[in-house]
């Protein structure tokens, strides 16, 4: 199988797409001609031409509300917001009519838009560019929310999203788009080549939404994370000798709580982690949830690791990011409580 | 930069000699277009040099629009404007210390480190950012608008975007609202005929943007922005219609960008002859230049002067970008909500 980065991976599933369903259409903020800001679309609109893959106007509620109408009259429109802090101009349409079209029709109609945007933080973008709004979505009945973690998935669940019949904002890391990151701000860039989920097939396969993964096993305690800090923690818990089992959600709504169940009924000790700040952050959704169902398993409180409650810093972005250290520290005062 | 324009701002096309602006203003403007473009030339050294991180938009090319419109503002109008925002603050009179030191994100920036490029802002200066998301600042620059009117107090908007936030619908909505209140605004759209890789001519059903104004009744016209005079002349008539309570004015400046959308952006979307044609025949400054010597407002070695003046301004705001400390860890939890 050919090594592939996140982005590699993305243009391929889009590839596939494109190919096997004439329904599908990609289009988005230089998403045609230019080939994406970070080049996920590049080289599609040489390919499959110009009414398939082209530029959208600089109108994210525009974007947004012709998808839907492109995909209530059955297309499968995958539309690019340029940076997740870019889409809420398009909230409204998302909220009012991408979410509800398929309730307020009595199911006579559907609107499976995907909605691909990169995601979070590590690149110093500082407010406007660096943004996790993951939490206003899951808030949103009728939309899933998805965030791959490697090429893999990326491409797998990319395909599952615009094959099904639901709305999908799915959301790319972008600080991992080329190769995985342990929390280490100064350390040198790693390569997906070196990565087992940097194998990705050339053709058409799907990873299904809503299945979580548990990307290492573990005893001392859980951590429930996703997208880049998926691989801060795993590296956090390697460096700090802690035993951690760590699932990768992979989706957020509608999030798979079986596994997390399973496998804080097992540890009784639990991190959820986010770059997203901590008020009203989807941890605060996994916090409570987790209590609900593992309550008297739990043998220390549920620790939140998040940003901070402010805006996306542009000097402090290392204070904010929780990285390696903080999450360390983290493991230790979940495994250490007594 | 104000005090120079407030000496002429008596002036009218009557009482002026026909040849135009003095050579006050004529060296004036090339100063602070000089100023620009050696200081966005530093800036794009030190992104090189890993000083300035994350995203950096240069100004090159487009300093004669910036320079022009100014010189027609009066003091305590504002100005607004989106991420491609260097310029607007130097010419404004923000130094070139607190611009530096914002990118670096020390204590010494304008932001004291929490904005960085796109997002910084002057209380001083009248200066309202640094937007970072493409179109918005020209729905708070008619916000800004409607105060000046509801005060009362004969200030006006100056409100920049580019060619790719003309296609956002608030800016319509906006045009809408500023007509209907007869809003002092005047929106500067900044065409250098790229939004990043995607041209006006692939994105815009209507090229020419100072049309967009029509339908809603906005005045507007089409503007030479690599010509400072040609800029200072159609803003002086826009800002003067603007003040009046005739309500809001569009300027469409043709300009160019020299240097990629961004810093990581390689521009491949547009040949080396089409970029080549603007620098070698249309520069801004060397057009100023030209004509400041033609006329013999200065001579070389006075401009020279001047050019090394700039060049010590510039080197000591890279050096002081980088001497100003880093700021305090608690700073990252101030400024969220008011302090009690």
């Amino acid at each position: 199988m050919p090594a592939m980065n996140m982005l590699q991976a993305l243009n391929s599933a889009m590839d596939v797409l494109l190919d096997k369903h004439p329904e599908t259409v990609i289009f988005g903020e230089d998403s045609g001609y230019f080939g994406g800001v970070f080049g996920a679309t590049q080289g599609l609109q040489k390919k499959y031409g110009l009414d398939r893959v082209f530029d959208a106007p600089i109108n994210e509620a525009a974007i947004a509300a012709m998808a839907i109408g492109m995909a209530a009259k059955g297309l499968k429109p995958i539309a690019e917001i340029q940076f997740a802090d870019y889409i809420f101009p398009a909230f409204d349409q998302i909220i009012s009519e991408m979410s509800r079209l398929r309730y307020r029709s009595a199911g006579q109609f559907v609107s499976p838009v995907v909605v691909r945007s990169p995601w979070g933080g590590g690149i110093r973008g500082g407010q406007t560019h660096s943004m996790s709004p993951e939490a206003f979505f899951t808030h949103i009945p009728g939309v899933k929310v998805a965030v791959p973690s490697n090429p893999y998935d990326a491409k797998g669940m990319l395909i599952a999203a615009s094959e099904g019949d639901d709305p999908v904002i799915f959301f790319e890391p972008k600080r991992i788009y080329n190769g995985p990151f342990d929390g280490v701000p100064d350390a040198p860039l790693s390569s997906w080549a070196k990565h087992p989920k940097g194998e990705v097939p050339e053709g058409h396969y799907r990873v299904e939404l809503g299945k979580a993964e548990i990307v290492r096993e573990g005893e001392a305690c859980t951590v429930v994370t996703y997208g880049t800090l998926v691989h801060v923690a795993v590296n956090a818990a390697e460096k700090a000798g802690i035993d951690a089992e760590i699932i990768d959600l992979k989706t957020l709504a509608p999030y798979d709580i079986e596994t997390i169940v399973a496998s804080v009924n097992k540890t009784g000790r639990v991190v959820v982690a986010h770059e997203a700040p901590r008020t009203s952050g989807f941890g605060a959704e996994l916090a409570a949830q987790i209590q609900e169902e593992c309550f008297y398993a739990l043998e220390a409180p549920v620790f939140r690791l998040t940003g901070w409650d402010t805006p996306y810093p542009h000097a402090h972005e290392w204070a904010y990011f929780p990285g390696q250290a903080r999450f360390i520290r983290a493991l230790q005062t979940v495994t250490e409580a007594r | 930069m104000a005090a120079r324009q407030s000496a002429s701002s008596k002036s009218t096309s009557r009482t002026r000699k026909p040849s135009g602006p003095g050579a006050d203003t004529y060296i004036g403007w090339y100063r602070d277009m000089l100023l620009i473009r050696r200081f966005e030339e530093k800036a794009g050294q030190l992104y090189g040099m890993g000083l300035i991180a994350g995203f950096c938009h240069l100004y090159i090319g487009q300093e004669a629009v910036v320079v022009g419109v100014q010189s027609a503002l009066r003091e305590g109008d504002q100005v607004i404007t989106g991420y491609r925002d260097h310029g607007h603050m130097l010419a404004t009179g923000m130094t070139a210390n607190g611009v530096m030191a914002e990118l670096t994100g020390r204590e010494g920036g304008y932001s004291r480190g929490k904005g960085g490029s796109m997002h910084m802002f002057s209380r001083e200066k009248q200066f309202f950012g640094g937007h970072g998301i493409v179109g918005a600042q020209v729905s708070l620059g008619t916000g800004l608008a409607f105060a000046n009117a509801y005060r009362e107090d004969g200030k006006v908007c100056a409100t920049y975007f580019g060619d790719g936030a003309a296609n956002q619908g608030q800016v319509y909505e906006s045009f809408n609202m500023a007509k209907i209140w007869n809003l002092p605004v005047v929106y500067i759209i900044e065409n250098n005929q790229y939004a990043m890789g995607t041209s006006v001519k692939r994105s815009s059903s209507e090229t020419h943007l100072f049309k967009r104004g029509v339908s809603f009744n906005i005045p507007g016209e089409e503007v030479d922005g690599m010509d400072v005079n040609a800029v200072y002349e159609a803003a002086k008539k826009a800002v003067e219609h603007a003040r009046s309570g005739k309500g809001p004015y569009i300027l469409e400046m043709k300009t160019y960008r020299y240097r990629g959308h961004s810093m990581s952006d390689p521009a491949k979307y547009r040949t080396r002859d089409e970029v080549n044609e603007y620098r070698e025949h249309k520069d801004p400054i060397d057009l100023a230049k030209k004509r400041i010597l033609d006329n013999k407002f200065a001579s070389e070695d006075e401009l020279k002067a001047m050019e090394k003046e700039i060049k010590k301004i510039v080197q000591e705001s890279a050096e002081f970008a980088q001497s100003s400390p880093e700021p305090d860890p608690s700073e990252l939890y101030t400024d969220v909500l008011i302090e009690a």
